[in-house]
Protein backbone atom coordinates (compact mmCIF):
# COMPACT_ATOMS: atom_id res chain seq x y z
CA UNK A 1 0.00 0.00 0.00
CA UNK A 2 1.38 4.05 -0.64
CA UNK A 3 0.34 7.12 0.73
CA UNK A 4 1.24 10.31 -0.46
CA UNK A 5 0.69 14.11 0.45
CA UNK A 6 1.11 15.90 -2.05
CA UNK A 7 4.79 15.44 -2.97
CA UNK A 8 5.72 13.94 0.11
CA UNK A 9 5.21 10.26 0.09
CA UNK A 10 4.93 8.50 3.72
CA UNK A 11 3.92 4.98 2.36
CA UNK A 12 5.61 3.30 -0.35
CA UNK A 13 4.81 -0.30 -1.20
CA UNK A 14 4.33 -1.00 2.00
CA UNK A 15 3.16 -4.46 2.54
CA UNK A 16 2.62 -6.44 5.10
CA UNK A 17 0.16 -9.77 6.86
CA UNK A 18 -1.37 -10.01 10.56
CA UNK A 19 -2.17 -13.69 10.88
CA UNK A 20 -5.39 -13.89 13.72
CA UNK A 21 -4.09 -14.18 17.36
CA UNK A 22 -0.29 -13.03 16.84
CA UNK A 23 1.01 -9.92 17.90
CA UNK A 24 3.04 -7.70 15.58
CA UNK A 25 5.60 -4.72 16.52
CA UNK A 26 6.15 -1.80 14.43
CA UNK A 27 9.23 -0.05 14.80
CA UNK A 28 10.86 2.42 13.02
CA UNK A 29 12.40 6.11 13.66
CA UNK A 30 10.42 9.27 13.85
CA UNK A 31 8.71 9.99 10.51
CA UNK A 32 8.87 6.41 9.15
CA UNK A 33 5.33 5.89 8.14
CA UNK A 34 4.60 4.29 11.63
CA UNK A 35 1.63 5.81 12.48
CA UNK A 36 0.08 6.50 8.88
CA UNK A 37 0.07 2.87 8.42
CA UNK A 38 -2.42 2.51 11.46
CA UNK A 39 -4.36 5.60 9.83
CA UNK A 40 -4.67 3.89 6.43
CA UNK A 41 -6.24 0.71 8.09
CA UNK A 42 -7.99 2.38 10.50
CA UNK A 43 -9.80 4.72 7.98
CA UNK A 44 -8.70 8.05 8.78
CA UNK A 45 -6.35 8.45 5.61
CA UNK A 46 -7.05 6.93 2.27
CA UNK A 47 -3.85 4.90 0.60
CA UNK A 48 -3.38 6.11 -2.91
CA UNK A 49 -2.77 2.98 -4.12
CA UNK A 50 -2.76 -0.62 -2.95
CA UNK A 51 -5.43 -2.81 -0.75
CA UNK A 52 -5.94 -3.32 3.01
CA UNK A 53 -8.17 -6.36 3.84
CA UNK A 54 -9.76 -7.83 6.97
CA UNK A 55 -11.29 -10.86 7.19
CA UNK A 56 -11.37 -11.41 3.46
CA UNK A 57 -13.10 -8.13 3.00
CA UNK A 58 -11.34 -4.66 1.86
CA UNK A 59 -11.28 -2.07 4.49
CA UNK A 60 -10.76 0.34 1.73
CA UNK A 61 -12.89 3.81 1.38
CA UNK A 62 -14.48 2.82 5.06
CA UNK A 63 -15.02 5.94 7.14
CA UNK A 64 -13.45 4.87 10.09
CA UNK A 65 -16.85 4.08 12.44
CA UNK A 66 -17.59 0.84 9.56
CA UNK A 67 -14.07 0.19 10.25
CA UNK A 68 -14.74 -0.30 13.70
CA UNK A 69 -17.94 -1.70 13.10
CA UNK A 70 -15.38 -4.64 11.29
CA UNK A 71 -14.25 -5.03 14.71
CA UNK A 72 -10.83 -3.40 14.51
CA UNK A 73 -10.01 -0.56 17.77
CA UNK A 74 -7.26 2.07 17.66
CA UNK A 75 -5.38 4.25 20.25
CA UNK A 76 -3.76 7.31 19.56
CA UNK A 77 -0.31 8.28 19.56
CA UNK A 78 -1.05 12.12 21.14
CA UNK A 79 -4.53 10.98 23.12
CA UNK A 80 -7.59 11.06 21.69
CA UNK A 81 -9.65 11.02 24.96
CA UNK A 82 -13.44 12.41 25.33
CA UNK A 83 -11.76 14.82 28.00
CA UNK A 84 -14.64 16.64 29.01
CA UNK A 85 -16.42 12.99 30.14
CA UNK A 86 -15.92 11.13 33.14
CA UNK A 87 -13.54 8.16 32.40
CA UNK A 88 -16.31 5.98 32.66
CA UNK A 89 -18.48 7.32 30.16
CA UNK A 90 -15.35 7.54 27.95
CA UNK A 91 -15.13 3.81 28.07
CA UNK A 92 -19.18 3.86 27.19
CA UNK A 93 -18.90 5.76 23.91
CA UNK A 94 -16.18 2.05 23.11
CA UNK A 95 -19.83 0.31 23.77
CA UNK A 96 -21.76 2.38 21.43
CA UNK A 97 -21.53 0.13 18.51
CA UNK A 98 -23.37 -2.42 20.68
CA UNK A 99 -25.56 -0.98 21.83
CA UNK A 100 -29.35 -1.30 20.37
CA UNK A 101 -30.04 2.61 20.04
CA UNK A 102 -33.31 3.86 19.95
CA UNK A 103 -33.51 7.78 20.67
CA UNK A 104 -37.12 7.06 22.02
CA UNK A 105 -36.71 4.74 24.67
CA UNK A 106 -33.43 7.07 25.40
CA UNK A 107 -35.36 9.81 25.78
CA UNK A 108 -38.40 8.21 28.17
CA UNK A 109 -34.86 6.56 30.06
CA UNK A 110 -35.37 3.00 29.91
CA UNK A 111 -32.05 1.76 30.66
CA UNK A 112 -32.03 -2.27 30.27
CA UNK A 113 -29.40 -1.31 27.08
CA UNK A 114 -27.40 0.88 29.53
CA UNK A 115 -26.66 -1.36 32.33
CA UNK A 116 -25.86 -4.15 30.31
CA UNK A 117 -22.96 -2.08 28.59
CA UNK A 118 -22.59 -0.51 32.15
CA UNK A 119 -21.65 -4.27 33.43
CA UNK A 120 -19.05 -4.55 30.10
CA UNK A 121 -17.59 -1.80 31.39
CA UNK A 122 -17.13 -1.83 34.90
CA UNK A 123 -15.13 -5.67 34.03
CA UNK A 124 -12.80 -3.40 31.91
CA UNK A 125 -12.49 -0.33 34.96
CA UNK A 126 -11.53 -3.44 37.29
CA UNK A 127 -9.18 -5.19 34.83
CA UNK A 128 -7.21 -2.15 34.37
CA UNK A 129 -7.50 -0.65 37.85
CA UNK A 130 -9.34 2.32 36.99
CA UNK A 131 -11.67 2.32 40.05
CA UNK A 132 -10.31 5.74 41.70
CA UNK A 133 -10.66 7.28 38.52
CA UNK A 134 -14.07 5.92 37.38
CA UNK A 135 -16.12 9.20 37.83
CA UNK A 136 -12.89 11.60 36.94
CA UNK A 137 -13.01 13.55 33.91
CA UNK A 138 -10.94 12.31 31.56
CA UNK A 139 -9.08 15.11 31.02
CA UNK A 140 -8.21 15.72 34.89
CA UNK A 141 -6.71 12.42 35.47
CA UNK A 142 -2.61 12.13 34.81
CA UNK A 143 -1.48 10.91 32.06
CA UNK A 144 -0.33 7.41 32.94
CA UNK A 145 -3.96 6.98 33.78
CA UNK A 146 -5.28 8.23 30.29
CA UNK A 147 -2.86 5.93 28.62
CA UNK A 148 -4.96 3.52 30.38
CA UNK A 149 -8.58 4.96 29.79
CA UNK A 150 -7.71 4.79 26.25
CA UNK A 151 -6.50 1.41 26.30
CA UNK A 152 -9.93 0.77 28.01
CA UNK A 153 -12.34 2.44 25.77
CA UNK A 154 -10.75 0.59 22.87
CA UNK A 155 -11.01 -2.74 24.61
CA UNK A 156 -14.74 -2.06 25.82
CA UNK A 157 -15.39 -1.91 21.53
CA UNK A 158 -15.05 -5.56 21.77
CA UNK A 159 -12.08 -5.81 18.55
CA UNK A 160 -10.53 -8.73 16.69
CA UNK A 161 -7.85 -6.53 15.88
CA UNK A 162 -6.82 -3.74 18.31
CA UNK A 163 -3.94 -0.86 17.21
CA UNK A 164 -2.03 0.46 19.61
CA UNK A 165 0.32 3.52 18.87
CA UNK A 166 3.14 3.69 21.22
CA UNK A 167 1.11 2.20 23.99
CA UNK A 168 4.29 2.61 26.29
CA UNK A 169 5.30 6.02 25.26
CA UNK A 170 5.87 8.54 27.90
CA UNK A 171 5.53 6.52 30.52
CA UNK A 172 8.04 5.64 33.33
CA UNK A 173 9.91 2.81 33.50
CA UNK A 174 7.48 1.04 36.29
CA UNK A 175 4.16 1.93 34.15
CA UNK A 176 5.77 0.51 31.08
CA UNK A 177 5.69 -2.67 33.15
CA UNK A 178 2.60 -2.46 33.96
CA UNK A 179 1.56 -1.72 30.59
CA UNK A 180 3.48 -4.67 28.83
CA UNK A 181 1.69 -7.09 31.92
CA UNK A 182 -1.67 -5.17 30.74
CA UNK A 183 -1.10 -6.14 27.01
CA UNK A 184 -0.01 -9.41 28.10
CA UNK A 185 -3.46 -10.22 29.65
CA UNK A 186 -5.40 -8.75 27.05
CA UNK A 187 -4.07 -11.47 24.42
CA UNK A 188 -4.73 -14.00 26.96
CA UNK A 189 -8.47 -13.03 28.02
CA UNK A 190 -9.81 -11.00 25.23
CA UNK A 191 -8.25 -13.55 22.27
CA UNK A 192 -7.19 -10.15 20.62
CA UNK A 193 -5.13 -9.65 17.24
CA UNK A 194 -2.62 -6.79 18.70
CA UNK A 195 -0.55 -4.76 16.32
CA UNK A 196 1.59 -1.84 17.93
CA UNK A 197 3.65 0.44 17.18
CA UNK A 198 6.82 1.25 19.33
CA UNK A 199 10.00 3.31 19.50
CA UNK A 200 11.17 1.20 22.69
CA UNK A 201 12.97 -2.03 21.18
CA UNK A 202 13.32 -3.63 24.44
CA UNK A 203 9.56 -2.98 25.12
CA UNK A 204 8.93 -4.32 21.38
CA UNK A 205 10.85 -7.82 21.41
CA UNK A 206 9.11 -8.67 25.04
CA UNK A 207 5.86 -8.70 24.01
CA UNK A 208 5.82 -9.45 19.62
CA UNK A 209 7.17 -12.73 18.76
CA UNK A 210 7.00 -10.82 15.24
CA UNK A 211 8.78 -6.95 14.19
CA UNK A 212 8.32 -5.31 11.21
CA UNK A 213 10.60 -2.33 11.12
CA UNK A 214 9.66 0.96 8.86
CA UNK A 215 12.32 3.29 7.38
CA UNK A 216 11.37 6.77 5.56
CA UNK A 217 7.94 4.80 4.29
CA UNK A 218 9.70 1.95 3.16
CA UNK A 219 9.20 -1.75 4.76
CA UNK A 220 13.09 -2.33 5.78
CA UNK A 221 12.65 -5.79 7.53
CA UNK A 222 10.13 -8.44 8.88
CA UNK A 223 11.08 -11.46 11.02
CA UNK A 224 11.18 -12.09 14.72
CA UNK A 225 12.81 -9.25 17.19
CA UNK A 226 16.67 -10.45 16.96
CA UNK A 227 16.17 -11.35 13.41
CA UNK A 228 15.32 -7.58 12.50
CA UNK A 229 17.49 -5.79 15.64
CA UNK A 230 20.40 -8.18 13.79
CA UNK A 231 19.47 -6.47 9.94
CA UNK A 232 22.14 -3.74 9.24
CA UNK A 233 19.39 -1.42 7.64
CA UNK A 234 17.26 -1.27 10.76
CA UNK A 235 20.80 0.04 12.71
CA UNK A 236 21.21 2.71 10.13
CA UNK A 237 17.64 3.89 10.37
CA UNK A 238 18.31 4.20 14.14
CA UNK A 239 21.20 5.54 14.83
CA UNK A 240 22.10 7.16 11.09
CA UNK A 241 25.06 6.00 8.46
CA UNK A 242 27.67 6.57 10.78
CA UNK A 243 26.76 3.32 12.79
CA UNK B 1 -23.57 12.82 52.55
CA UNK B 2 -24.93 10.06 50.42
CA UNK B 3 -23.17 6.95 50.70
CA UNK B 4 -23.45 5.06 47.27
CA UNK B 5 -23.26 1.24 47.06
CA UNK B 6 -23.70 -0.05 43.76
CA UNK B 7 -23.18 2.06 40.62
CA UNK B 8 -26.41 0.81 39.80
CA UNK B 9 -27.46 3.93 41.92
CA UNK B 10 -25.69 6.42 40.36
CA UNK B 11 -27.98 5.45 36.75
CA UNK B 12 -31.26 6.56 38.99
CA UNK B 13 -32.49 10.07 38.23
CA UNK B 14 -31.30 12.69 40.28
CA UNK B 15 -29.11 11.35 42.30
CA UNK B 16 -28.15 13.00 45.74
CA UNK B 17 -30.24 13.99 48.48
CA UNK B 18 -29.09 17.70 48.03
CA UNK B 19 -30.28 17.64 44.03
CA UNK B 20 -33.60 16.53 44.97
CA UNK B 21 -34.34 18.92 47.29
CA UNK B 22 -32.96 21.30 44.87
CA UNK B 23 -35.36 20.02 42.08
CA UNK B 24 -38.59 19.73 44.98
CA UNK B 25 -37.82 23.15 45.76
CA UNK B 26 -38.00 24.57 41.94
CA UNK B 27 -41.26 22.52 41.32
CA UNK B 28 -42.85 24.05 44.35
CA UNK B 29 -41.83 27.45 43.13
CA UNK B 30 -43.24 26.80 39.85
CA UNK B 31 -46.69 25.49 41.03
CA UNK B 32 -47.32 28.31 43.84
CA UNK B 33 -46.04 31.17 41.24
CA UNK B 34 -49.27 31.36 39.77
CA UNK B 35 -51.22 31.92 43.33
CA UNK B 36 -49.10 35.14 44.58
CA UNK B 37 -51.57 37.13 42.85
CA UNK B 38 -48.82 38.59 40.83
CA UNK B 39 -50.00 38.48 37.19
CA UNK B 40 -46.44 40.44 35.77
CA UNK B 41 -44.93 37.00 36.84
CA UNK B 42 -46.93 34.76 35.68
CA UNK B 43 -46.40 36.37 32.33
CA UNK B 44 -42.23 36.42 33.02
CA UNK B 45 -42.64 32.75 34.70
CA UNK B 46 -44.28 31.77 31.24
CA UNK B 47 -41.84 33.48 28.85
CA UNK B 48 -38.67 31.77 31.15
CA UNK B 49 -40.33 28.25 30.51
CA UNK B 50 -40.88 28.88 26.97
CA UNK B 51 -37.49 30.51 26.42
CA UNK B 52 -35.85 27.75 28.37
CA UNK B 53 -37.15 24.91 26.04
CA UNK B 54 -35.23 26.89 23.43
CA UNK B 55 -31.97 27.27 24.75
CA UNK B 56 -31.50 23.88 25.86
CA UNK B 57 -31.98 22.82 22.17
CA UNK B 58 -29.56 25.45 21.47
CA UNK B 59 -27.64 23.81 24.31
CA UNK B 60 -27.63 20.53 23.37
CA UNK B 61 -26.33 21.41 19.51
CA UNK B 62 -23.36 24.33 21.36
CA UNK B 63 -22.81 23.09 24.56
CA UNK B 64 -23.01 19.08 24.24
CA UNK B 65 -22.53 18.57 20.57
CA UNK B 66 -19.95 21.23 19.80
CA UNK B 67 -21.59 22.65 16.96
CA UNK B 68 -21.26 26.59 16.94
CA UNK B 69 -24.35 27.41 15.18
CA UNK B 70 -26.18 30.90 14.69
CA UNK B 71 -29.08 29.96 12.76
CA UNK B 72 -31.45 29.85 15.94
CA UNK B 73 -33.36 33.12 14.89
CA UNK B 74 -34.42 30.90 11.46
CA UNK B 75 -35.38 28.24 13.59
CA UNK B 76 -37.58 30.41 15.83
CA UNK B 77 -39.32 31.92 13.13
CA UNK B 78 -40.25 28.33 11.01
CA UNK B 79 -41.70 27.23 14.17
CA UNK B 80 -43.42 30.14 15.20
CA UNK B 81 -44.96 30.56 11.24
CA UNK B 82 -45.82 26.68 11.21
CA UNK B 83 -47.24 26.39 14.28
CA UNK B 84 -49.16 29.88 13.10
CA UNK B 85 -50.51 28.01 9.71
CA UNK B 86 -51.23 24.97 11.46
CA UNK B 87 -53.83 26.50 13.66
CA UNK B 88 -56.54 24.62 11.78
CA UNK B 89 -55.16 21.05 13.52
CA UNK B 90 -55.67 19.94 17.65
CA UNK B 91 -53.06 22.69 19.55
CA UNK B 92 -50.48 19.49 20.36
CA UNK B 93 -50.62 18.29 16.80
CA UNK B 94 -49.74 21.45 16.01
CA UNK B 95 -47.22 22.31 18.05
CA UNK B 96 -45.44 18.75 16.90
CA UNK B 97 -45.63 20.08 13.48
CA UNK B 98 -43.84 22.90 14.10
CA UNK B 99 -40.84 21.32 15.88
CA UNK B 100 -40.65 18.71 13.24
CA UNK B 101 -41.20 21.38 10.31
CA UNK B 102 -38.37 23.51 12.19
CA UNK B 103 -36.43 19.67 13.01
CA UNK B 104 -36.54 19.40 8.93
CA UNK B 105 -35.27 22.92 8.52
CA UNK B 106 -32.43 21.98 11.13
CA UNK B 107 -30.87 18.78 9.29
CA UNK B 108 -29.93 20.87 5.76
CA UNK B 109 -28.55 23.54 7.52
CA UNK B 110 -26.49 21.05 9.51
CA UNK B 111 -25.37 19.75 6.19
CA UNK B 112 -22.27 22.55 6.05
CA UNK B 113 -21.55 20.75 9.61
CA UNK B 114 -19.81 18.01 8.35
CA UNK B 115 -17.30 19.82 6.42
CA UNK B 116 -17.28 23.46 8.75
CA UNK B 117 -16.21 23.77 12.02
CA UNK B 118 -15.98 26.39 14.43
CA UNK B 119 -16.41 30.30 13.71
CA UNK B 120 -16.54 29.00 10.04
CA UNK B 121 -19.82 27.25 10.89
CA UNK B 122 -21.43 30.03 12.62
CA UNK B 123 -21.01 31.78 9.21
CA UNK B 124 -22.93 29.29 7.11
CA UNK B 125 -25.37 29.25 10.02
CA UNK B 126 -25.72 33.00 10.58
CA UNK B 127 -26.46 33.13 6.54
CA UNK B 128 -29.66 31.06 7.00
CA UNK B 129 -30.91 33.00 9.80
CA UNK B 130 -30.96 36.00 7.99
CA UNK B 131 -32.47 34.54 4.83
CA UNK B 132 -35.19 32.85 6.42
CA UNK B 133 -36.11 36.51 8.10
CA UNK B 134 -35.72 38.30 4.42
CA UNK B 135 -38.01 35.12 2.46
CA UNK B 136 -40.56 35.89 6.22
CA UNK B 137 -40.18 39.70 5.25
CA UNK B 138 -40.76 39.56 1.27
CA UNK B 139 -43.41 36.85 0.76
CA UNK B 140 -46.74 37.73 2.44
CA UNK B 141 -48.41 34.65 2.01
CA UNK B 142 -46.11 33.16 4.30
CA UNK B 143 -45.90 35.83 7.00
CA UNK B 144 -48.94 37.86 6.49
CA UNK B 145 -47.83 40.60 4.76
CA UNK B 146 -47.67 44.09 6.61
CA UNK B 147 -50.76 42.90 8.65
CA UNK B 148 -49.12 39.88 9.89
CA UNK B 149 -50.58 37.00 11.19
CA UNK B 150 -52.94 36.45 13.95
CA UNK B 151 -52.28 33.36 16.57
CA UNK B 152 -54.93 32.55 18.57
CA UNK B 153 -53.64 33.09 22.70
CA UNK B 154 -55.23 31.07 25.80
CA UNK B 155 -55.48 32.52 29.17
CA UNK B 156 -52.65 33.54 31.07
CA UNK B 157 -53.49 30.99 33.15
CA UNK B 158 -53.49 27.90 30.93
CA UNK B 159 -50.73 29.24 29.27
CA UNK B 160 -49.13 29.30 32.18
CA UNK B 161 -49.79 25.58 33.12
CA UNK B 162 -48.96 24.06 29.55
CA UNK B 163 -45.47 25.91 29.02
CA UNK B 164 -43.90 24.68 32.43
CA UNK B 165 -45.21 21.63 32.35
CA UNK B 166 -43.73 21.25 28.55
CA UNK B 167 -40.83 22.98 29.90
CA UNK B 168 -40.64 19.69 32.71
CA UNK B 169 -41.36 17.14 29.97
CA UNK B 170 -38.50 18.57 27.64
CA UNK B 171 -35.90 19.27 30.66
CA UNK B 172 -36.70 15.44 31.71
CA UNK B 173 -35.71 14.13 28.43
CA UNK B 174 -33.05 16.05 27.63
CA UNK B 175 -31.67 14.82 30.85
CA UNK B 176 -32.17 11.49 30.07
CA UNK B 177 -31.31 11.94 26.24
CA UNK B 178 -27.67 13.23 27.59
CA UNK B 179 -26.94 10.22 29.71
CA UNK B 180 -28.05 7.48 26.95
CA UNK B 181 -25.80 6.25 24.35
CA UNK B 182 -26.98 9.39 22.24
CA UNK B 183 -26.08 12.00 24.56
CA UNK B 184 -22.52 10.46 25.17
CA UNK B 185 -22.06 10.34 21.18
CA UNK B 186 -22.75 14.10 21.05
CA UNK B 187 -20.03 14.56 23.84
CA UNK B 188 -17.70 12.11 21.90
CA UNK B 189 -17.87 14.20 18.65
CA UNK B 190 -17.45 17.49 20.55
CA UNK B 191 -14.34 16.35 22.53
CA UNK B 192 -12.77 14.69 19.53
CA UNK B 193 -13.89 13.57 16.06
CA UNK B 194 -11.65 11.66 14.98
CA UNK B 195 -11.75 8.97 18.47
CA UNK B 196 -15.51 9.03 18.38
CA UNK B 197 -15.05 7.90 14.49
CA UNK B 198 -12.55 5.29 15.44
CA UNK B 199 -15.49 4.35 18.59
CA UNK B 200 -17.80 3.21 15.48
CA UNK B 201 -19.83 6.84 15.90
CA UNK B 202 -20.91 7.53 12.85
CA UNK B 203 -20.37 11.57 12.63
CA UNK B 204 -22.79 12.34 9.36
CA UNK B 205 -25.64 10.87 11.55
CA UNK B 206 -24.85 12.64 14.92
CA UNK B 207 -24.07 15.84 13.80
CA UNK B 208 -27.46 15.69 11.99
CA UNK B 209 -29.16 14.26 14.92
CA UNK B 210 -27.54 17.32 17.15
CA UNK B 211 -29.34 19.67 14.75
CA UNK B 212 -32.59 18.40 14.24
CA UNK B 213 -33.05 17.62 17.55
CA UNK B 214 -31.61 21.42 18.93
CA UNK B 215 -34.25 22.29 15.76
CA UNK B 216 -36.94 20.64 17.03
CA UNK B 217 -36.64 22.49 20.65
CA UNK B 218 -36.55 25.77 18.61
CA UNK B 219 -39.45 25.20 16.44
CA UNK B 220 -41.45 24.45 19.97
CA UNK B 221 -39.97 27.61 21.36
CA UNK B 222 -41.20 29.53 18.54
CA UNK B 223 -44.45 27.82 18.29
CA UNK B 224 -44.76 28.75 22.10
CA UNK B 225 -43.42 32.17 21.73
CA UNK B 226 -46.73 32.86 18.71
CA UNK B 227 -49.07 31.59 21.02
CA UNK B 228 -47.69 33.56 23.81
CA UNK B 229 -47.74 36.83 21.97
CA UNK B 230 -50.81 36.25 19.77
CA UNK B 231 -49.62 38.30 16.46
CA UNK B 232 -46.43 37.56 14.55
CA UNK B 233 -44.06 39.31 12.45
CA UNK B 234 -40.68 39.06 10.83
CA UNK B 235 -38.99 41.65 12.65
CA UNK B 236 -39.63 39.68 15.72
CA UNK B 237 -37.18 37.22 14.11
CA UNK B 238 -33.84 39.36 13.85
CA UNK B 239 -30.23 38.48 14.17
CA UNK B 240 -30.73 39.86 17.97
CA UNK B 241 -32.38 37.13 19.19
CA UNK B 242 -29.27 34.97 18.19
CA UNK B 243 -27.20 37.12 21.03
CA UNK B 244 -29.74 36.47 23.18
CA UNK B 245 -29.79 32.72 22.92
CA UNK B 246 -26.02 32.89 23.44
CA UNK B 247 -25.84 35.02 26.34
CA UNK B 248 -28.16 32.35 28.05
CA UNK B 249 -26.58 29.52 27.25
CA UNK B 250 -23.00 30.78 28.30
CA UNK B 251 -24.09 31.96 31.57
CA UNK B 252 -26.36 29.56 32.30
CA UNK B 253 -23.80 27.06 31.54
CA UNK B 254 -22.51 25.23 28.42
CA UNK B 255 -23.39 21.32 28.63
CA UNK B 256 -26.17 21.85 31.41
CA UNK B 257 -29.84 21.61 31.42
CA UNK B 258 -30.10 23.12 34.66
CA UNK B 259 -28.03 26.05 33.39
CA UNK B 260 -30.44 26.46 30.13
CA UNK B 261 -33.23 27.42 32.68
CA UNK B 262 -31.16 29.37 34.40
CA UNK B 263 -29.66 31.54 31.38
CA UNK B 264 -33.43 31.70 30.16
CA UNK B 265 -34.07 33.21 33.50
CA UNK B 266 -31.19 35.30 33.20
CA UNK B 267 -32.46 36.76 29.93
CA UNK B 268 -35.74 37.75 30.14
CA UNK B 269 -35.27 39.05 33.52
CA UNK B 270 -32.95 40.70 33.41
CA UNK B 271 -34.56 43.62 31.24
CA UNK B 272 -37.08 43.80 33.97
CA UNK B 273 -34.36 44.61 36.29
CA UNK B 274 -33.39 47.30 34.46
CA UNK B 275 -36.44 48.72 33.88
CA UNK B 276 -36.35 52.36 32.19
CA UNK B 277 -32.70 51.22 31.49
CA UNK B 278 -33.71 48.86 28.46
CA UNK B 279 -31.04 50.78 26.10
CA UNK B 280 -28.14 49.35 28.48
CA UNK B 281 -28.93 45.43 28.16
CA UNK B 282 -27.21 44.46 25.39
CA UNK B 283 -24.36 46.16 27.09
CA UNK B 284 -24.54 44.05 30.09
CA UNK B 285 -25.26 41.26 27.98
CA UNK B 286 -22.19 41.50 26.29
CA UNK B 287 -20.08 42.24 29.85
CA UNK B 288 -22.03 39.09 31.60
CA UNK B 289 -20.51 36.95 28.63
CA UNK B 290 -17.00 38.36 29.27
CA UNK B 291 -17.48 37.74 33.41
CA UNK B 292 -18.41 34.29 33.21
CA UNK B 293 -15.52 33.35 30.56
CA UNK B 294 -13.60 34.96 33.20
CA UNK B 295 -14.40 33.90 36.34
CA UNK B 296 -17.07 31.01 36.03
CA UNK B 297 -16.54 29.40 32.80
CA UNK B 298 -19.32 26.68 33.42
CA UNK B 299 -21.95 29.54 34.31
CA UNK B 300 -24.55 29.59 36.61
CA UNK B 301 -25.28 25.48 36.48
CA UNK B 302 -21.32 25.55 37.04
CA UNK B 303 -21.55 27.86 40.29
CA UNK B 304 -24.41 25.64 41.73
CA UNK B 305 -22.50 22.09 40.87
CA UNK B 306 -19.42 23.68 42.58
CA UNK B 307 -21.91 24.63 45.69
CA UNK B 308 -23.66 21.76 45.09
CA UNK B 309 -20.51 18.97 45.44
CA UNK B 310 -19.23 21.26 48.76
CA UNK B 311 -23.10 20.42 50.55
CA UNK B 312 -23.22 16.90 49.16
CA UNK B 313 -19.47 16.03 50.81
CA UNK B 314 -19.98 18.09 53.88
CA UNK B 315 -18.46 17.77 56.47
CA UNK B 316 -16.02 15.57 54.54
CA UNK B 317 -13.82 17.84 52.36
Amino acid sequence: MSLSFGGIRALRGVSLAVREGETLAVIGPNGSGKTSLFNCISGAYQPGAGDISFDGASLLRLSPDRVARRGIARTFQNLRLFLGMPVMENLLVGRHLHFRRNLLSAALRLRREEIRHRDRCEEIIEFLDLEPYRKLRAGDCPYGVQKRVELGRALALEPRLLLLDEPASGLTGEEKEEVAYWLHEVRGRFGVTLVFVEHDLRFASRLAARMIALDRGEKIAEGTPEEVQRRPEVERAYLGDAA
Amino acid sequence: MDLVETWREELRFAPGRVTRALLAAAVAFSIALPFLGQPAWIVRGTLVAITAIGVMGQNLLVGYAGQVSFGQAGFLAIGAYAFAHLQGLPWLLALLGAGLVSALAGVVVGFPSLRLKGPYLAIATLGFGIAAYQLLANVPALSGGRMGLAVQRPSLLSLYWTDVALLGVFALATTNLISSYAGRALMAVRDSEIAAESMGVNLTRTKLLAFAISSFYTGVHGALFAQFLGHLEPELFNVSEVLTQFVAITVGGLASVEGSIFGAAFVVLLPVIFGGLRWAVPVFFGASILAVLIFEPGGLAGALRKARLYLEQWPFR
